[in-house]
């Protein structure tokens, strides 16, 4: 079975977010970029599915600007197989919607045929937490999301997902498209023999044309703004006075 | 002339400084404070080093190493030199190149169990009479049937307690040169528990605590010939031929420490106060910045230089003490201002910073010390004009 990971290349999580002069987003020019920590995991698990020889081929696909070659090699260093590369936008502060991604997928899906798509939950820039669940729509497939832990189970994946009220235990029918989260797993270091290695994988790229996907953008963006500085805490002087407060002053208990 | 790192390049940095900053950064202040690298500890570190394919990554494909270019293997170096030293050294250990000159025999016996993190290598080179002047040693081996018999004593042994055998340099011999008679050296292997061995504690110093000196003695150690490393009288040449980049392995190291100073450097004079404003708005801190920046820049360069002209063939000696001079001063000179910037704080241990200023001490003395580099950049001008 071949597995598919989406990844995308966004601004480092470590990175201290600063807003455009103008308002019209976040600036990213000379600001450190990485793979989405979520989709990281994703590839992680898909790696830990060969591993175990549940999968076949590990291959990552990345939807934007050419520089995401980077995010798709630093997948093939943790031991992904082969990538796609499909060239959207040449400007960095164009993100590609996640409708447009999904429908990109969902042809890529098409072409590929993997039995299983692991996504990240959301990408840590806008947060949308979409782009899975469009591409299972698209697709007519099974899809499990916030999922944090796998067990491939004959034509079925048995999943848990991390809801509100807890966890969740479901079954799903492959092919099926899983969103991950945060306690699926520790993704592993790209380690220095894989990264020399890594140049030898194949890179095919392509762009939204090749699959005839319009990625023109229906969103507009109003106005970005720094989210208001959080006011400084007050200090208890005991644990009774805390419990008292959280009673009667925030109610919460 | 391109100066851009390759994609490798860039993730070789990027998953080594992770490493060095989720895996060592947290060990740093235990092991400062009681100057101890407990075992259990190297084991689990070196588990994770090993399973992130950091360990040993300086040794080529065919032995189990990353097969990296010099450029490569430097900036893998630059950011493991973050760390305390005995963290990485002893956890992300980089076997000896000059372990690769052996025989088979001797590949399998001595570099493969350092690969594999079963023992580590030292090397036996000073004398308590013999620093800068290595061709004045003492240490003297004679030959008696198939065997050599070792005599002497070797002090500022790097870690040769944790060490499972030494690569000792040994006068056998003396020839006459046209600067007067000079021993003629030859590298043996040496087991410890060999009988005549001994490995005595060494001093207490200054820089890289956890990190221990020995000193190794030497009576009647009778040693079989199959253990000499390279020809007999030809130890300098195996060492030279082999331990020629490791000054630009101590410039690597210090430039990673110099940049983290910097690192902290830099955000605390934007964060900090006094008189109404961000320390860094005072000229007097932000000309010390720019001056910080630039000094690290000028040795980063010297160094990168120098490891590309490696790799082409071109390298000279003068190049390799230039980058090691350069990257040792200016790792002093940023550790000092960039706790001046820090105030009293900067002293505390709570930050890495007095460290980073006691470790950088040592740099410009082993490896060869300041005087001698110079004396090396000058001997390779002067040379050509006959003086
Ligand atoms: C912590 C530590 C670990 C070490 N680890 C090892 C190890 O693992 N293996 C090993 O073999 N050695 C090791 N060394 C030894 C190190 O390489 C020597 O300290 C170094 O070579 C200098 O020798 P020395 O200390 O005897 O000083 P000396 O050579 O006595 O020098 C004293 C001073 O004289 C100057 N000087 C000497 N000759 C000249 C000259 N011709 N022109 C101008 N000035 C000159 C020097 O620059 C220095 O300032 C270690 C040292 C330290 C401090
Ligand atoms: C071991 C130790 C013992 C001490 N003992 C005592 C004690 O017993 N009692 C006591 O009261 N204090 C004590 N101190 C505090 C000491 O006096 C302060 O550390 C010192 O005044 C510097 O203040 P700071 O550390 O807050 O640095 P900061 O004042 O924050 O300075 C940070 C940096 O900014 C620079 N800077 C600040 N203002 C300007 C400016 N206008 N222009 C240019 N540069 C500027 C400083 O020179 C420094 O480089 C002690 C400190 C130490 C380290």
């Amino acid at each position: 079975m071949k597995v598919l990971v989406p990844v995308k290349r966004v601004i480092d999580y470590n990175v201290k977010v600063r807003v455009k002069a103008d308002g019209s987003g976040v600036d990213l020019a000379n600001v450190k970029m990485s793979m989405n920590p979520f989709d990281e995991i994703a590839v992680e698990e898909a790696i830990r599915l060969k591993e175990k020889g549940l999968a076949t081929e590990v291959v990552v696909v990345s939807i934007g600007v050419k520089q995401a070659q980077e995010t798709l090699r630093n997948a093939l260093a943790m031991g992904a197989d082969r990538a796609i590369l499909i060239e959207a936008t040449a400007d960095v502060h164009q993100d590609i919607e996640p409708l447009a991604v999904a429908k990109l997928l969902a042809a890529v899906v098409k072409e590929e045929g993997p039995g299983l798509v692991l996504c990240g939950k959301q990408a840590i820039d806008n947060d949308l937490n979409a782009t899975g669940q469009m591409l299972a729509a698209l697709l007519g497939w099974a899809q499990g999301t916030f999922v944090s832990e796998v067990a491939l189970d004959g034509d079925a994946a048995k999943v848990t997902r991390e809801v509100d009220g807890g966890l969740q235990q479901i079954s799903v029918k492959l092919p099926a498209v899983l969103t991950v989260d945060l306690r699926l797993n520790e993704p592993r270091y790209a380690s220095l023999p894989n990264i020399m290695k890594a140049k030898a994988k194949p890179l095919a790229t392509k762009t939204p044309a090749d699959y005839g996907v319009d990625v023109s953008p229906r969103l507009t963006v109003i106005k970005t703004a720094e989210p208001a500085g959080r006011k400084a805490g007050v200090k208890v002087g005991s644990v009774d006075e805390l419990i008292a407060k959280l009673k009667d002053e925030a109610g919460v208990i | 002339m391109d100066f851009g790192l390759t994609e490798e390049q860039t993730m070789i940095v990027e998953t080594t400084r992770a490493f060095v900053e989720t895996e060592l950064y947290p060990h740093e202040l235990a092991v400062e404070r009681s100057g101890h690298l407990p075992l259990e500890l190297i084991r689990e570190l070196q588990q994770k080093a090993m399973a992130a394919g950091l360990y040993a990554a300086n040794m080529p494909v065919e032995v189990g190493g990353a097969g990296l270019d010099t450029l490569s293997w430097l900036l893998y170096e630059k950011e493991l030199g973050r760390a305390n030293y005995a963290l990485h050294w002893t956890c992300v250990a980089r076997p000896s190149n000059i372990l690769l000159a052996g025989n088979e025999e001797q590949r399998e016996r001595y570099l493969m169990p350092c690969i594999r993190g079963e023992t580590w290598d030292c090397l036996a080179m000073t004398e308590p009479g013999a620093g800068s002047d290595l061709r004045g040693m003492k240490a003297s081996a004679r030959p008696d049937g198939d065997d050599w018999i070792l005599n002497g004593t070797k002090h500022f042994i790097s870690h040769a307690d944790l060490a499972g055998f030494a690569i000792v340099f040994v006068a056998t011999g003396e020839e006459d040169t046209p600067r007067g008679p000079k021993k003629k050296i030859t590298a043996f292997f040496v087991d410890k528990g060999t009988p005549g061995f001994t490995v005595r504690d060494g001093y207490r110093n200054v820089s890289h605590r956890g990190y221990t000196n020995a000193v190794l003695e030497f009576d009647e150690c009778r040693v079989n010939k199959r253990q000499i490393l390279g020809e007999v009288h030809k130890g300098f040449e195996v060492a030279n031929s082999w331990l020629g980049a490791t000054r630009l392995q101590v410039a690597s190291t210090c430039l990673g420490r110099a940049e983290r100073a910097l690192g902290h450097a830099l955000s605390y004079a934007a964060e900090r106060r006094q008189f109404g404003q961000q320390i860094g708005k005072f000229q007097g801190i932000s000309f010390k910045l720019a001056d910080m920046a630039m000094e690290l820049k000028a040795a980063e360069l010297l160094t990168r230089e120098a490891a590309w002209k490696y790799d082409q063939g071109t390298v000279t000696e003068a190049d390799m003490s230039m980058a090691k001079l350069k990257a040792t001063e200016v790792l002093a000179m940023i550790a000092d201002e960039a706790i001046q910037i820090h105030g009293g704080m900067g002293l505390m241990d709570e930050l890495p910073l007095e460290r980073i200023w006691r470790d950088a001490r040592v740099e410009r003395i082993w490896e060869g010390t300041s005087e001698i580099q110079r004396h090396i950049i000058s001997r390779e001008l002067l040379r050509p004009l006959g003086a």
